[in-house]
C-alpha cells in the first residue's frame, strides 16, 4: 500500500512512530548522561503528542487525560528530576563509556527487525498502522532493554527502564486506543513512585560504592565467598 | 461483598496508620491487629463464597471465586503469622543497631502496602489493575530488601527492582496484547479487560494475538515466580532482606504471581483450544524445578539455600498447573498451601537461628538443638517437611503431582524424582551440623516467639494425614474452575 493513500491521520502515527523509534536509537548512542536523559525528554513529549493527537482525531476524550499525564511525568517531572540529581551527584561532566558502539548498533537495528518479525501475526487481522505501532513499541522496549545491558550508569539504567514504559504506552495508545481509565490511573501512579524509588536508590548505591557505576555492585554471586 | 472492600481496606488504614506511628514497639502490634482482622474479613468472605459461589462486586472490578478466596485466606493468614514473628523479631534487629526507628517505621508501613498489593492482585477482576498491583508490590517490598543499607542489600534491592521492573514490563505488554485481541471482538470501552467478560468470550478472541501475550504474560510475571532463568533477583532479595520479608516473599508473592499467570492461562486456553500453553508452562516449570534443586548444593548462605527450594518448588506448581488435568490441577493448588505455610515457617526459624549464631553461613551456624531446643527442632522439622517427607502436607502435594505425571506424560516422571532427590540431598547435606554439634563459644538463647511456627507445622502435618473435608472440596471446586472437570 502506497503511502499517500493512508489518511492523514495514519501517515501521522507513521512519522510519530519512526520518531520515537529515532529517540531510541539516539539514546544507545548518547554517551553523556545530560543529552541521554534530554533525548529522553523528547521521546516522552512525542509520546504525549501521539496520545494526544489520537484523542484528537478518533475522539476519545479520554485519552486526553492520559496525553496530559504522559506529557507531565515522561516530559517534565521525571527528567527534571534525574537531571537535577545528576548535577547534584556530579555525574554532568563524566562520560559514560559505551563498548563496541557500532555493535551496539547493529544490534539495535536486528531487535527493530525482529520485533518486526514477531510482530506478523498480527498484521493479518488489522490495518497497516497497528502493525508499525506494535513493532515500533516492542522495538523501543527492546532497545531500552539493550540499553539497559550496555551501560553501567545507574541513571542511564533508569532511563532504560522508563524508556521501556514510554514503548508499553505507545502500544497502547495507537493499537487500542489507551487503556481503561482505572488502568491508565493505576500504572500513571506506579511509574511517578518507581521514579521515587529510583532517587532513593541513587543516594543508597553511591553510600555504598561511593559510585553509580553499578557493574561494581557485583558482591552477591553463587561463588563461593571467602 | 462487604468483606472483600474490607479486607482492601483494613491494609490501606493500616498503611497509612503506620506511616504515622513513631514508636516501633507500638506499630508491632498494630500491624499484627491490621493482619489479624484481615484474616477475619478474609474468613467471612471465604464462608460467604462458600455459601453463595462466586460473587463480582457492583462495577465489575473485584470479583471473588473458590480460586482466589483460598489464596485471600492463605495469605492473609500467612500475613498473620509472620507479622507476629516480626514484632520480636524487628526490636532485636533494632537492639543490635541494624534498623533505626525511621526505617522501621518504613517497613511497618510498606508490610501493609505489600498486604494490600497482595489482596488487590488476588480480588481484582480487571488483568490492568492486576499488572498495576502487581507492580506495587515490588515498589512496596524494594526498600524494604535494602533496609539494611548493607552493600550487599542495597546491590539486591537493586537487582530486584531492575529485573522485577523490566520483567514485569513484558506482563503489560502482554496485557496490551490481550486488550487488543479482545477489542476486536468486544469493541472499544472499559469491558474488555476484565478476566469475566474475556473468560466468557475466550474462544471468539484471535488465537494468534493470544498466544503472543501469553509469551510476554509468562514471562513477565514468570520473572516473579522466579522461574529459571529469570530467577537472579529472587535468591538476592530473599538473603539480603529481613527475614519477614523472605517469609512472605516466598509464602505470598511467588505464589501470586503463580496465581496471575494461572489466570492468564485460563484466558488463553479457552482461544487457543490447544495446549500451547500448558506446555510453556511445563517446560519452564521444569527447568526451574531441576536448575534450582542443583543449584541447593553450591550454596553457603543458609537464607539463600531455601530461596533455591522456593524457586524448586515453585517450578514443580508451574509444572504441574502446565500439566492441566483436573489431577494435576488439584495438587498444584496443594502444594501452593503446603509449600507456603512450610516455608515461610521455616524462614521463620532461620531468621531465629541466624540471629542466634549471629551469621547466615551455614558453616558457622552451629548446635542449634543443644542452644534453643525450640529453633533446633523446628529448622530440623521444617526441613524435613519441606524436602518432601511423609506425613508432612508437602509429600502429598508431591505425590499428587508425581501421579499426575505419570497419568499424562510418564517419560517425565523420573525426572522429577531425579529433581526430589537431588534437591534432599542439597537441604540435608548442611542440616546435620547446624542442628547437632557443639555450642559454639559464647552463644546463648534469644528471646523467640516459635508459635507462628508451631502453628504452622501443625497445619502442614495435619493437612498430609487428611485434608479436612472443607478444604477439599474447596480445592475441587477451584479445579473445576481451572481445569474444566472434577478430579473425582
Amino acid at each position: 500500500m502506497a503511502i499517500a493513500e493512508l489518511s492523514l491521520y495514519q501517515q501521522a502515527v507513521l512519522l510519530l512512530a519512526g520518531l520515537i523509534a529515532l529517540t531510541s536509537f539516539l539514546m544507545l548512542g548518547q554517551s553523556r548522561l545530560v543529552r541521554l536523559v534530554l533525548v529522553f525528554a523528547i521521546q516522552g513529549i512525542l509520546l504525549a503528542a501521539t496520545t494526544a493527537m489520537v484523542a484528537y482525531a478518533l475522539d476519545f476524550p479520554h485519552l486526553f487525560i492520559s496525553a496530559g499525564l504522559s506529557f507531565l511525568l515522561k516530559g517534565i517531572l521525571i527528567p527534571i528530576m534525574l537531571q537535577r540529581l545528576i548535577y547534584r551527584m556530579g555525574l554532568h561532566r563524566e562520560l559514560d563509556t559505551i563498548e563496541h558502539p557500532a555493535r551496539v548498533m547493529m544490534g539495535g537495528a536486528f531487535l527493530m527487525v525482529f520485533s518486526y518479525y514477531v510482530s506478523l501475526p498480527v498484521v493479518a487481522h488489522s490495518p497497516l498502522v497497528t502493525l508499525n505501532a506494535i513493532a515500533v513499541s516492542l522495538a523501543v522496549v527492546l532497545l531500552g532493554m539493550l540499553l539497559m545491558i550496555t551501560r553501567r550508569q545507574a541513571v542511564a539504567h533508569v532511563v532504560g527502564f522508563m524508556s521501556i514504559e514510554n514503548g508499553l504506552f505507545f502500544a497502547a495508545v495507537v493499537s487500542t486506543y489507551g487503556m481503561p481509565m482505572v488502568v491508565e490511573l493505576g500504572v500513571a501512579a506506579d511509574v511517578l513512585v518507581a521514579a521515587v524509588v529510583f532517587g532513593v536508590f541513587f543516594f543508597q548505591i553511591r553510600e555504598s560504592i561511593d559510585s553509580l557505576d553499578v557493574d561494581r555492585l557485583s558482591k552477591l554471586s553463587e561463588a563461593d565467598k571467602p | 461483598m462487604i468483606a472483600v472492600y474490607l479486607i482492601l481496606l483494613i491494609p490501606l488504614a493500616g498503611m497509612v496508620i503506620l506511616g504515622l506511628v513513631a514508636d516501633s514497639r507500638r506499630a508491632g502490634w498494630i500491624n499484627v491487629r491490621c493482619n489479624a482482622w484481615a484474616l477475619a474479613a478474609s474468613v467471612w468472605l471465604a464462608v460467604d463464597v462458600l455459601i453463595h459461589g462466586p460473587q463480582l462486586s457492583s462495577g465489575q472490578l473485584l470479583y471473588i471465586d473458590s480460586f482466589n478466596v483460598y489464596l485471600v485466606a492463605l495469605t492473609a493468614f500467612v500475613g498473620l503469622t509472620t507479622s507476629i514473628f516480626s514484632g520480636p523479631y524487628m526490636a532485636h534487629e533494632q537492639e543490635a543497631g541494624r534498623v533505626n526507628a525511621r526505617r522501621l517505621r518504613l517497613y511497618y508501613a510498606m508490610y501493609q502496602g505489600f498486604m494490600l498489593a497482595m489482596y488487590l492482585v488476588l480480588t481484582t477482576n480487571n488483568m490492568g489493575v492486576l499488572w498495576v498491583a502487581m507492580e506495587g508490590a515490588t515498589l512496596a517490598t524494594v526498600l524494604l530488601v535494602s533496609l539494611y543499607r548493607t552493600p550487599e542489600s542495597v546491590e539486591a534491592a537493586w537487582k530486584y527492582f531492575i529485573l522485577c521492573g523490566v520483567g514485569i514490563a513484558l506482563a503489560l505488554f502482554g496485557t496490551v496484547l490481550l486488550y487488543f485481541a479482545a477489542e476486536q471482538k468486544l469493541g472499544i470501552g472499559g469491558n474488555a479487560l476484565l478476566w469475566t467478560v474475556l473468560h466468557e468470550n475466550a474462544a471468539a478472541l484471535e488465537p494468534n494475538i493470544m498466544r503472543l501475550a501469553f509469551v510476554f504474560l509468562l514471562v513477565g510475571y514468570g520473572t516473579k515466580i522466579g522461574l529459571v532463568p529469570l530467577h537472579n533477583w529472587l535468591p538476592d532479595a530473599h538473603s539480603e532482606g529481613p527475614t519477614p520479608m523472605s517469609a512472605i516473599l516466598s509464602g505470598l508473592l511467588l505464589n501470586d504471581a503463580l496465581y496471575a499467570v494461572v489466570r492468564c492461562k485460563m484466558l488463553v486456553d479457552g482461544s487457543l483450544g490447544t495446549h500451547t500453553a500448558g506446555y510453556l508452562m511445563m517446560g519452564f516449570g521444569l527447568v526451574s524445578f531441576l536448575v534450582a534443586a542443583l543449584f541447593l548444593h553450591r550454596q553457603t548462605d543458609i537464607k539463600r539455600l531455601f530461596s533455591y527450594s522456593s524457586i524448586e518448588h515453585m517450578g514443580l506448581m508451574t509444572f504441574a498447573f502446565g500439566i492441566g488435568s483436573p489431577w494435576a490441577t488439584f495438587a498444584a493448588l496443594f502444594h501452593m498451601t503446603t509449600h507456603s505455610l512450610t516455608k515461610s515457617a521455616i524462614f521463620v526459624t532461620v531468621g531465629h537461628a541466624a540471629q542466634l549464631a549471629g551469621t547466615q553461613r551455614m558453616t558457622k551456624i552451629r548446635g542449634l538443638i543443644l542452644t534453643q531446643p525450640a529453633i533446633g527442632w523446628g529448622l530440623l522439622i521444617g526441613t524435613v517437611a519441606i524436602a518432601g517427607f511423609p506425613p508432612f502436607g508437602v509429600f502429598a502435594s508431591e505425590f499428587l503431582v508425581l501421579i499426575a505425571t505419570m497419568r499424562d506424560y510418564p517419560w517425565l516422571t523420573p525426572l522429577l524424582l531425579i529433581g526430589i532427590g537431588i534437591a534432599f540431598a542439597g537441604l540435608f547435606r548442611h542440616l546435620q551440623t547446624m542442628v547437632y554439634g557443639d555450642i559454639p563459644e559464647g552463644q546463648t538463647a534469644i528471646p523467640a516467639n516459635l508459635w507462628p511456627v508451631m502453628i504452622h507445622l501443625a497445619l502442614v502435618l495435619w493437612l498430609g494425614l487428611s485434608i479436612p473435608g472443607f478444604l477439599g472440596n474447596w480445592f475441587s471446586q477451584a479445579t473445576q474452575l481451572i481445569s474444566g472437570a472434577s478430579p473425582f
